[in-house]
């Protein structure tokens, strides 16, 4: 399988975890370990730096794992950037999920204070990974922006429900110059496969494998459907017919 | 459109005979609909619900689990003051209550708060009664300044006030405001509330539009479940809840379900709201409202917490004093209320663990407050 490159740093796994929703650290320090991640977000607003024994960051000491700090809480560009300095500093990474969903009911991400944040923070150096709508003329203005990747969204966050955007998934994966990593509403280890069957760069997930009976087993699941579904897109599909096609009745009359 | 028009066109015994008169047909309706409307919620509140609370319990597990994950954010409670000029008949800080009064100076602000932080807290929740004179938007804003190096998040339940004292807040740092209603049935408030300024009914009402309009991020609801009928009580609650909730699209919002307990000086509940009742009511709203936060105090007895704790509520508070200078101070000052679940921080966080669910300390930082 080809590696998966942002911004320079090379990835073996295509499978990104969030850190929210677990019943314990523990569970998720292993379920990270199973699931072969090499990226992994956490909340800055979760995070106590006053502490040095924070219950998040002190399970996330492997030399494989990297941080990708994220911005949830900001309402707007401005709480954003200046949140992301502080994580920056406080984290020591200039690696940014860029967050902004000023609606705390369905956590929808705010297109224009989005797009305002990418060109502030590209500027100021950060490797921006933006948390948008499946929206193509947004991804195609972020690459201008200076964006290192886009994370589209596959449904609601936290909904499971799926790829129910993927009609605009498309789109944006044909037209991207920047890696797609499809975000949020991924339900099943059937959807991940998916996502990466349509030629996503690769897929984030934390609800799924959170809150999942075993979630150890359940990011198993994920990082194998993961690499099922980035080999059979790498293999290149066959396409789908509708009907068998056994002969050629409309071109017959052409002969040999 | 203010929520005081929509509540004035209604009626509280035709509200009261419409949930009562709910069958076991509407609870099935309600709980299998894919959209739930107040009349569901009505639904899942009455008494013809009772049979379905095991239903009701795991759907509302699993909606809680799916929203917020396997995790209960703690928060604690600090009094910064008992001085009160309301009469409220059901309330230790009442005015006509002859005790000694306390508001906490600077030096025992910032001794409380040690005491606080030695149990882990970073939520704090600051509780005063109502003494306009003495404990005013300047006196909180100089609390907030105190407190803010020391937690990452801070809420006020004070009494109400005007839209641009809320903007002061939420400069000074302010996460959420509590304002409960207590009940919203105006006559029997009146009769609750005989003196003082929270006597004024409306102006209560109106209080969550104001804090809506100086944009603070988490309004906190409710009534006081003891007053008058808690199926109707709750259903008003729900209307404010799903008016707000439209008006301030960007606000968080929280639920929580004070029992009436005792009190120096107080009156007996009314209205006595068991632990089933209380759990139906629970579910109930979980149901109704995905995103909604759900908020259970040390009111509530061990057993009932021990159990409930998984089946929809979202943060907890634990070892909570609540006279002011409780934790250090001034242990023996006049309290609000009794608590009923005295165990320490420590012993509910483990019993949390023991759920398989990871108690929050932190879920917020001031990091993402950015002023001009």
């Amino acid at each position: 399988m080809q590696t998966l490159k942002i911004a320079g740093q090379e990835f073996a796994s295509r499978l990104f975890l969030g850190t929210g929703k677990f019943g314990s650290s523990q569970q998720m320090e292993e379920a990270i370990l199973a699931s072969g991640s090499e990226l992994v977000t956490v909340a800055l607003k979760r995070v106590d730096l006053e502490t040095d024994t924070d219950s998040i960051l002190s399970h996330l000491q492997h030399p494989h794992i990297h941080l990708l700090p994220n911005t949830s809480g900001a309402r707007n560009a401005k709480e954003a950037v200046f949140a992301a300095q502080l994580a920056r500093e406080a984290l020591e990474t200039n690696w940014l999920k860029l967050e902004i969903h000023p609606d705390p009911r369905y956590l929808m991400p705010d297109a224009i204070e989005t797009l305002r944040a990418t060109e502030e923070l590209a500027k100021l150096g950060f490797i921006v990974l933006p948390y948008i709508h499946a929206d193509p003329v947004l991804c195609k203005r972020l690459e201008d922006a200076g964006t290192a990747a886009v994370m589209p969204l596959g449904s609601p966050i936290g909904s499971n429900k799926g790829l129910r955007t993927i009609d605009f998934l498309e789109i944006i994966i044909e037209q991207s110059k920047v890696p797609v990593i499809i975000d949020a509403g991924i339900g099943a280890p059937s959807d991940a496969a998916k996502a990466m069957e349509i030629g996503a760069d690769a897929v984030l997930v934390n609800t799924a494998i959170a809150v999942a009976g075993n979630p150890v087993e359940m990011a198993f699941a994920f990082r194998l459907a993961v690499q099922a579904g980035r080999m059979a897109y790498e293999a290149k599909l066959g396409n789908r017919f509708n009907q068998a096609i056994a002969s050629s009745p409309l071109t017959a009359f052409l002969g040999e | 459109m203010t929520f005081k028009t929509i509540f004035e066109a209604q009626n509280w015994d035709e509200t009261k005979a419409s949930i009562y008169a709910k069958t076991a047909k509407d609870v099935e309706n309600a709980l299998s609909s894919k959209k739930k409307t107040l009349e569901d919620f009505k639904a899942m509140i009455s008494p013809a619900a009772v049979p379905y609370l095991e239903q009701m319990a795991q759907l509302s597990s699993e909606l809680t689990k799916k929203r917020f994950g396997k995790t209960i954010q703690m928060y604690a409670p600090m009094y910064l003051s008992n001085e009160c000029n309301n009469i409220c008949t059901y309330c230790g800080f009442s005015f006509d209550n002859k005790v000694l009064r306390k508001t906490l100076t600077d030096k025992e602000i910032l001794q409380e708060v040690e005491a606080i932080k030695e149990h882990q807290f970073n939520h704090i929740l600051l509780v005063t009664g109502e003494a306009n004179r003495t404990v005013h938007v300047d006196y909180f804003k100089n609390a907030v300044e105190l407190m803010k190096p020391h937690f990452a998040n801070i809420s006020i339940e004070v009494q109400p006030l005007e839209t641009e004292e809320y903007k002061v807040m939420h400069d000074a740092g302010v996460y959420s405001v509590l304002i409960y209603q207590e009940t919203y049935h105006e006559e029997v408030y009146k009769e609750y509330h005989p003196k003082g300024k929270k006597s004024n009914f409306q102006y209560r009402l109106e209080t969550p539009e104001r804090v809506g309009d100086a944009e603070i991020h988490k309004i906190g609801l409710g009534v006081l479940l003891g007053l008058e009928d808690w199926r109707t009580e709750s259903f008003f609650c729900a209307m404010h809840l799903e008016f707000l909730q439209n008006k301030y699209w960007q606000t968080k919002f929280s639920i929580s379900f004070p029992r009436l307990r005792p009190a120096e000086g107080s009156i007996e509940p009314n209205v006595i709201v068991s632990d089933k009742e209380l759990a139906q009511l629970i579910f109930a709203y979980r149901i109704f409202n995905e995103n909604v936060e759900l908020s259970l105090s040390t009111r509530e007895s061990e057993t009932f917490r021990n159990n409930i704790l998984t089946l929809g509520i979202t943060s907890m508070s634990a070892g909570s004093k609540t006279n002011p200078g409780g934790y250090a101070v001034a242990p023996e000052s006049l309290e609000q209320f009794e608590i009923s679940d005295e165990r320490s921080a420590k012993e509910i966080a483990d019993l949390i663990r023991n759920s398989g669910y990871e108690p929050v300390w932190k879920d917020w930082d001031n990091a993402l407050v950015y002023n001009e």
